[in-house]
């Protein structure tokens, strides 16, 4: 099992969201952050002063999925949350050890 | 006539009460904006306030009072405010002036409906107050200071045609010429915070009661009618507003306030003319018109992001127009449609397609010119960051 970690533009969650949905992905928790890229946040010059927005609001998708699951997520995510500027965000991926359920005692254990 | 003291005293506070709405507008706005822009939005209407105070006690009131030029603007005989004094029939000239300031002042903070989240604040600076000089200053000059359209026997009690139709005719022009916003239609771009909505609509409910009893200009029975009037007509617009959005899905809070303000919008011209029973059905009717306009607004893709347009320029329109049905002799003197008096109603015609017209083009014009001399809209990455940093380098999240 692995955790899809996607931070992606906030003005994007509401396509991204369908998108998955439509492909029958459900569950995820989103959460509001802030931060910035490879880009080092925005420069925006004011009459010779610079002012620097460095932490830039973002949203993060977290998703727990089956292996299986990954490729076509990432897909779904690039085609849905893609302006190709900078900034359109990143996506991680890591594996997960196991997942217990809090309303019952169900467990399910990587391999 | 001497000074009144009731009547002075009455016009202070409507003075003071008609100011705490342009703040209300910002609020009102700012709760509907992304959180990135409330404090530019909710500044404008401050920044808006602060420049129409200087410019109209420079030289918007005697553009707008002075002596009449052509039925079309006010001389310069007032400039600086030279000759108006602290004395004054039933109230000093000095307060007359004051309270057409707070009118002026709102004016132009419900103009920023039409360029939310993406005007170059500096723009809106020097758009305001060519918008102000130019547009409002001879509209109300045609409505109340001795311009053609107070000589046709028009009917504005409060500014209908002053306040509304240039405002929201004006934001429709101002948006078309800016553009939509960066993501509209595709991103949502819903309220952010209702509550500071709501919180700025009910400052608005409030002072509109300055505005509209005020405007009789003397603690009188007609002042009680155009207080008793604009209350009916806000809860009627509330109700049908709501009631309209429960059809279509839930009865939201956004609609009720935005009702309220149609149904004031509308009452607005007609406060001084036309019974409560009347303004219930002015108001009932500027809660469906306002709420159909902003449907049609949103089906076109006009982002006339605040709907300016919809609810105080389609409001106005009505209200105007109302004003010509159901004006009673009983209560201002003229009677309208409804009691045999087709004249009336045509002369309101008239002026409010006069008011649509002018505003809309002049301003449609202004805000060409000053897009072409200085850009009126923030660079892409402005936007993206939101005006809150990029205009003022405030936030309410950092």
């Amino acid at each position: 099992m692995k955790r899809v970690k996607a931070i992606i533009r906030p003005e994007k969650l509401e396509d991204v969201k369908a998108a998955l949905e439509e492909k029958g992905y459900f569950a995820m928790t989103v959460y509001q952050v802030k931060g910035r890229g490879a880009q080092k946040g925005i420069c925006l010059q004011y009459r010779g002063k610079q002012i620097k927005v460095d932490m830039i609001p973002k949203t993060e998708i977290e998703m727990v999925v089956g292996d299986e699951d990954v490729r076509p997520i990432i897909e779904i995510i690039r085609t849905s949350a893609r302006t190709g500027k900078f900034g359109d965000g990143k996506i991680f991926v890591s594996p997960i050890e196991l997942v217990a359920a809090i309303r019952n005692d169900d467990e399910i254990v990587s391999e | 006539m001497v000074l009144d003291t009731g009547d002075t005293a009455f016009i202070i506070i409507c003075t003071a009460m008609v100011m705490l709405m342009t703040p209300g507008v910002g609020l009102f706005y700012g709760g509907m904006v992304r959180s990135k822009n409330i404090i530019s939005m909710i500044a404008m209407a401050f920044i808006a306030f602060a420049i129409v105070s200087i410019q109209w006690v420079t030289i918007g009131y005697s553009l707008s009072f002075g002596t009449d030029i052509s039925g079309f603007i006010g001389g310069l005989d007032y400039v600086g405010l030279a000759g108006v004094g602290l004395e004054g029939e039933g109230i000093p000239d000095m307060l007359f002036m004051a309270f057409q300031l707070v009118f002026a002042g709102i004016t132009l903070a419900i103009l920023t409906s039409g360029i939310a989240e993406r005007v170059k604040l500096s723009s809106f600076i020097v758009l305001g107050l060519l918008w102000t000089t130019l547009v409002y200053d001879p509209l109300a000059h045609w409505a109340w200071g001795g311009g053609w359209a107070g000589e046709l026997g028009a009917l504005d009690f409060a500014g209908g045609t002053v306040v509304h139709i240039s405002s929201g005719f004006g934001a429709l022009a101002l948006a078309l010429v800016i553009g939509k916003r960066s993501g509209f239609g595709k991103y949502s771009m819903e309220a952010e915070n209702i509550t500071t909505t709501l919180l700025g609509g009910s400052l608005l409910w409030f002072g509109w009661f300055g505005f509209n009893a005020g405007s009789a200009l003397a603690a009188n029975g007609l002042a009680v009618n155009a207080l008793v009037v604009t209350n009916v007509s806000a809860a009627a617009g509330a109700i049908t507003w709501m009631a309209a959005s429960w059809i279509k899905g839930k009865p939201s809070s956004l609609g009720l306030i935005s009702g309220a303000v149609a149904g004031l919008v509308a009452i607005t011209p007609a406060s001084g003319f036309v019974s409560p029973m009347s303004a219930i059905v002015i108001g009932g009717f500027a809660g469906l018109l306002c709420y159909g306009a902003l449907l049609f607004r949103v089906r076109r893709g006009l982002d006339e992001s605040l709907d300016a347009w919809a609810v105080h320029g389609m409001g106005g329109l009505w209200g105007a127009l109302a004003t010509g049905i159901f004006a009673s002799a009983a209560i201002g003197g003229v009677d309208g449609l409804i009691y045999g008096n087709t004249h009336q109603f045509l002369v309101q015609l008239i002026d409010a397609s006069a008011a649509i017209l002018y505003a809309f083009i002049m301003t449609f014009i202004l805000a060409k010119l000053v897009d072409k001399v200085m850009g009126l809209r923030v660079t892409e990455e402005e936007e993206y960051v939101g005006l809150d940093i990029s205009q003022h380098g405030e936030s309410t999240t950092a």
